[in-house]
């Protein structure tokens, strides 16, 4: 019923460690949320072209054998979520709690490593240092948040023997799993992916965020370059349309120094984009027009 | 527009004529020429050439520069392109003010800024048959002479 497509491959290892004691890891994305601040639903925000619900599954799924998808019982039939194997909420109350209590019950014997819907930047590279550093003794293993210092329950992993604490923390009115990961035997790391648990509440953050990714997408974009005066000379041309995958003007000049041998450095140049000054470090987009300008002699 | 390109040679009483003022005391204009040795060499000929979208924009700045530093009336600069033989003008500025102080003031410093500035390239062909772009090319192995360090050529010494 699951999908875990291929995850055997290198990162699978790091789901199941070696200590026959340690139970199994499986994946719980929570798609249940209301996306209140946001006003659309977070799970299905696109980002190159998926939606953040798909991206954070295939990113678990890469990891775990088995991933699941948490949401309330009247979202189990929205078209969004049908696809992936659910987890519909079980236990009464409201938030995130309910969704990690409910996939605990449904699976007593594994742990479950719980991701929220709203971490675009959440990286392989910290899903692979949340589970090395798993401690299955604890009641979690969770990061700690680099805004505020406080241990981020949703993206952690929970362990069976947190089901009984977690009930009995939500009949004495508990309801903020974070509180409950402060105060019971939950192991917090520091992530080394620093902004891999940046959330995104609001519309701008989304905005932001798809900036912030679109830029670092390696994908060749044309651009269009002009040569003047010596650079004319040695390049052998006036002006190309280039398809690359430099994404600053700096990349693009290492690159065309080492096509055509320029002989001035980058430093002794300045750049142009768009017919405007620029700093060698700006994003360049698609049909970007690029001017590389050596000293100047006017006059 | 306060600053600008010229394909061939300059037309100064137009450009006199832009910045007449009743209001102006005082008019100063600079000319630089195409002198016929430049760092020991000698010079037979100039080519200039400029990414003149981005050049005119930045000429133009300067010119505002002047205006905002300077009490003047009115201000223009024109530069040429293309090839120049010993003695053409490759560049002209004017300024027109209330008194002549500012004139002077304003006019030294748009055409040090623009040597210093606008995107223009100069290539000097020499006695010899050689040629090289000023600033580029022995720069290449002295990158210590990058922006801002514009040979003075064709004029005054640039000591400003």
């Amino acid at each position: 019923m699951t999908t875990p497509p291929a995850s055997a491959a290198a990162p699978g290892s790091a789901a199941n460690p070696a200590s026959a004691a340690a139970p199994r890891v499986f994946g719980l994305v929570l798609a249940g949320g209301l996306s209140s601040r946001m006003q659309r639903d977070k799970a299905t925000l696109l980002y190159g072209g998926k939606s953040q619900l798909e991206r954070a599954f295939e990113l678990v799924a890469r990891y775990l054998p088995e991933v699941y998808v948490s949401v309330r019982s009247s979202q189990a039939a929205d078209p969004s979520r049908l696809r992936y194997p659910l987890i519909v909420d079980s236990v009464p109350g409201e938030g995130p709690i309910v969704g990690i209590r409910s996939a605990l019950a449904a699976r007593a014997d594994v742990a479950w490593l719980v991701l929220a819907c709203d971490l675009p930047f959440l990286s392989e590279a910290a899903l692979s240092q949340l589970l090395a550093e798993r401690d299955p003794a604890a009641s979690a293993t969770a990061f700690r948040s680099t805004h505020d210092g406080l241990p981020e329950p949703l993206c952690a992993i929970w362990e069976p023997k947190s089901a009984a604490e977690l009930a009995a923390y939500q009949a004495a009115d508990g309801r903020c799993p974070r509180k409950f990961l402060m105060r019971h035997g939950a192991k917090i790391i520091d992530p080394r992916d620093r902004r891999a648990l940046d959330n995104v509440n609001t519309p701008d953050e989304y905005r932001d965020a798809l900036r912030s990714l679109d830029s670092e997408v390696s994908v060749p974009m044309q651009l269009k370059i002009q040569y003047y005066a010596l650079m004319r000379e040695q390049a052998g041309r006036s002006d190309e349309t280039l398809e690359t995958v430099a994404s600053t003007p700096a990349d693009l000049y290492s690159e065309l120094k080492a096509r055509y041998g320029f002989t001035l450095s980058r430093e002794q140049l300045k750049v142009a984009v768009n017919s405007e000054f620029a700093s060698w470090s700006r994003k360049l987009a698609a049909g970007d027009s690029v001017v590389f300008i050596p000293p100047v002699a006017g006059g | 527009m306060t600053f600008r390109f010229a394909e061939h040679a300059i037309d100064t009483a137009a450009a006199r004529a832009q910045l007449v003022d009743p209001g102006a005391g005082g008019f100063v204009t600079f000319e630089g020429w195409v002198r016929d040795f430049n760092e020991g060499r000698e010079v037979t000929a100039l080519e200039y050439e400029a990414f003149q979208a981005l050049a005119v924009k930045e000429g133009e700045r300067i010119v505002a520069e002047a205006a905002a530093r300077f009490p003047v009336r009115h201000a223009l600069c024109i530069h040429r392109v293309g090839r120049l033989a010993l003695t053409d003008m490759a560049v002209w500025v004017g300024v027109s003010a209330t008194h002549r102080g500012e004139a002077f003031d304003a006019c030294r410093f748009i055409i040090d800024e623009v040597k210093h500035r606008v995107p223009i390239w100069k290539k000097e062909h020499y006695r010899n048959g050689d040629s090289g772009w000023v600033n580029c090319e022995a720069c290449a192995a002295a990158p210590a002479h990058a922006h801002g360090a514009a040979h003075a050529h064709g004029h005054e010494p640039n000591a400003a």
